[in-house]
Formats: C-alpha cells, sequence, structure tokens
C-alpha cells in the first residue's frame, strides 16, 4: 500500500473509478463508503486529512460528498481533476435514475402502482427523518447545538417559514451565538 | 411553458437553491418542494413525494431529486440542467474554499463555524424529512410506514431500498384489504 499523501501523484482514472464506485455503492447516502474508498482502500488521504475536507464540505452548502471530491479532485489534478471527480461520482446514480424514471413514467397512473408509490413516498420521507436523527446522535451536540437544530425544525416544519428566509437568519445567528458561547469559557 | 422556459426557470430555481443547501439537497427539500408545487405549479404534492422516492431509491449523491425534477419536466435536458444547476453554485465555492483548506482548517473560526451549522444542516434535515411526510402522507398508515422506516434507518446499517420496498408492498397489501393508506 502506498503511504497516503497529499503530493502522491493520482492519476486522472483512478479518481475517476474511485469516486465512480462510490457513486454506484453509496445507497442511502454516500459518506459510509466514501470514507472506506478515499482513506482505506485508494489511500488517498490519510483519517485526518479525510476528517478536514469532510468538516469542510459539512459547513459548505451543497453535498459533503459532491464537496469533498472537488477538493480532492483539485488537490491531485487541479481543475480537471475536480470536474473529472464529481462527473464520476454522478455518472453511474444519474444513469441508473434514469432508468427508475423511464419505469415510473411507463407505469404511473396504474392504481396499483400509485399505491406502491404512495407507500415507498411514506418511507422515502421517513429515511430523511432517519438520517438526520442518526446524525444528530453521532454529532452529540451540546445544548446550543440541540437548541439551533430545534429551531430549524420548528421554523421549517412546525411554521412552515420559507427555508430560504430561515437559512439566511438562523446561519448567522447560530454563528454568532456560538461565538458568544466561546468567547465566555 | 415552452421547454425552453422551462430549462431557463429550472437553471434559476435551482441554482438559487444551491447555495444555501448546507447539508446537501436533503436539507432544502421543502424549499424544492415548494417551488416546483406551491410557486411554479408544475405538479401536485403526491406526484413530487413519488418522484421524491425514485430519487431515493437509486443510490448517489441526494442531489438527484432535482435531477428528476428536471427529468420530469423536460426529459434528459431537464435532467442535466436541473443537476447543472444544483451542482455548479455549490462546486465553485467549496472548489475557491478547498483552496484555502490547510490554512483555515484548524483555526478556532473554522471550528465555531463547524459547531453552529452542522446542528443547524441537521435540523433542516429532520425538517426535510418531516416536509415530505406531510406532502407524502394519504392516511395514518403512511405515517407509520414514515416512522417505522425512520426508525430502520436510526437502528440498522441495512441499506434503506429494503425499507421502501417494504413499505410499498405494506400499502399495497393494505390497500387491497381496503384501509386507506
Amino acid at each position: 500500500m502506498n503511504a497516503p499523501s497529499s503530493t502522491r501523484a493520482v492519476p486522472l482514472p483512478e479518481l475517476f473509478w474511485g469516486f465512480f464506485q462510490i457513486g454506484i455503492f453509496g445507497f442511502g447516502g454516500v459518506g459510509p463508503i466514501a470514507r472506506h474508498i478515499i482513506v482505506e482502500q485508494r489511500n488517498w488521504l490519510t483519517e485526518r486529512e479525510y476528517a478536514t475536507v469532510l468538516g469542510m464540505g459539512k459547513i459548505l452548502p451543497g453535498a459533503n460528498t459532491i464537496n469533498a471530491g472537488v477538493m480532492i479532485g483539485d488537490r491531485f489534478r487541479g481543475r480537471l481533476g475536480a470536474v473529472v471527480c464529481v462527473a464520476a461520482l454522478m455518472a453511474a446514480p444519474l444513469a441508473i435514475l434514469v432508468m427508475l424514471a423511464l419505469l415510473y413514467d411507463r407505469y404511473s397512473g396504474n392504481p396499483a402502482v400509485d399505491v406502491a408509490m404512495g407507500g415507498a413516498a411514506a418511507a422515502a420521507a421517513g429515511t430523511v427523518i432517519g438520517a438526520g436523527l442518526k446524525m444528530a446522535c453521532n454529532l452529540r451536540p451540546g445544548l446550543l447545538g440541540w437548541l439551533i437544530g430545534a429551531l430549524a425544525v420548528i421554523a421549517v416544519a412546525v411554521l412552515g417559514l420559507s427555508l430560504i428566509q430561515v437559512v439566511l437568519v438562523l446561519a448567522p445567528l447560530a454563528v454568532v451565538a456560538t461565538a458568544w458561547k466561546e468567547r465566555r469559557r | 411553458m415552452s421547454d425552453d422556459g422551462i430549462l431557463w426557470q429550472l437553471a434559476r430555481s435551482f441554482s438559487a437553491i444551491s447555495l444555501i443547501a448546507i447539508g446537501g439537497a436533503n436539507a432544502v427539500v421543502p424549499a424544492i418542494r415548494h417551488e416546483v408545487v406551491d410557486v411554479l405549479r408544475w405538479m401536485d404534492d403526491s406526484t413530487f413525494a413519488h418522484l421524491f422516492a425514485v430519487a431515493q431509491a437509486a443510490p448517489g449523491p441526494n442531489v438527484l431529486i432535482v435531477s428528476i425534477v428536471g427529468w420530469h419536466m423536460a426529459g434528459l435536458a431537464g435532467l442535466l440542467v436541473a443537476t447543472l444547476a444544483m451542482l455548479l453554485p455549490a462546486c465553485l465555492l467549496a472548489f475557491a474554499i478547498g483552496r484555502l483548506t490547510q490554512r483555515v482548517s484548524g483555526s478556532r473560526g473554522f471550528r465555531i463555524a463547524q459547531d453552529a451549522l452542522v446542528p443547524l444542516a441537521v435540523g433542516l434535515i429532520v425538517a426535510s424529512g418531516l416536509d415530505m411526510t406531510k406532502a407524502a402522507a394519504t392516511g395514518p398508515f403512511s405515517l407509520v410506514l414514515a416512522g417505522l422506516t425512520a426508525l430502520f434507518v436510526l437502528r440498522t446499517q441495512a441499506n434503506p431500498i429494503w425499507a421502501l420496498t417494504a413499505s410499498a408492498a405494506a400499502a399495497l397489501a393494505a390497500h387491497q384489504l381496503g384501509w386507506t393508506a
């Protein structure tokens, strides 16, 4: 195995295949498989480097893994590397999505299919709640963290406020409150 | 609306949402639903919920929800325009910030931003799930399916596609028995 190093030369095809695999095997969120391929299998980054890239990805808009793809691709192969990683990550999921969409287009309107899709839709909503709760448990945020998260839930899901406005108000507020709490420590 | 008009609208709507998607596409599903169902009136809640289920059934990043909305409205061109609109602004930002990574990642400001924004993102994702549950609900049985699936995802590492399949089958069975799902 190669020693993980940000200066190691990683050829474009290797980046492509790595991210292609992350896309195709990433059912229900690409997080775990992405770490496995980037850190363990391909040795592109150390655990610590990956945590940093992921941490950046988490506070930026957009999917974590896509942001990680941009940064890792750029690190090894510049702009072209970033484009190749994102394209590779999206290729298989988009192809599979088109196949599923063709099936849906063909059979939707059939009463039995619509009933089944209704059940799947409820479950799809449930997967998002479950994934969010799981993240909350793994995060173990402090009291302020719970408050920020709870405010977001209440503002969007209970009060039905516009999500754009909620983000534009809550994000700066959360940062200021967190900075204030840190300073008092 | 002409096809060009739809493509233009897809680009405009989703590139705006792209930049607030802290936590990924799953954090902004209520904004996407609001835009395509309430503002543009392109589809009703139940169609949106069905498309969401199809997107969740495919592997890969959650951004696929905008891809399938694009597909539904304007075929392959719609899929590509919607996907690029959602990806491009966030990717350009990640690219710019990524070049600063080494310098800022250990800093106090970075830690504060993380402590503040990650809980916000998690809250938004839970809110998205609740919003979609409302959109998808056709009766009390759907709420049970959503709740059981949430538990399944929370408590196991298993592929959520099983919960989607089982819920589809359960809804069908309930319908055959004459319950309203």
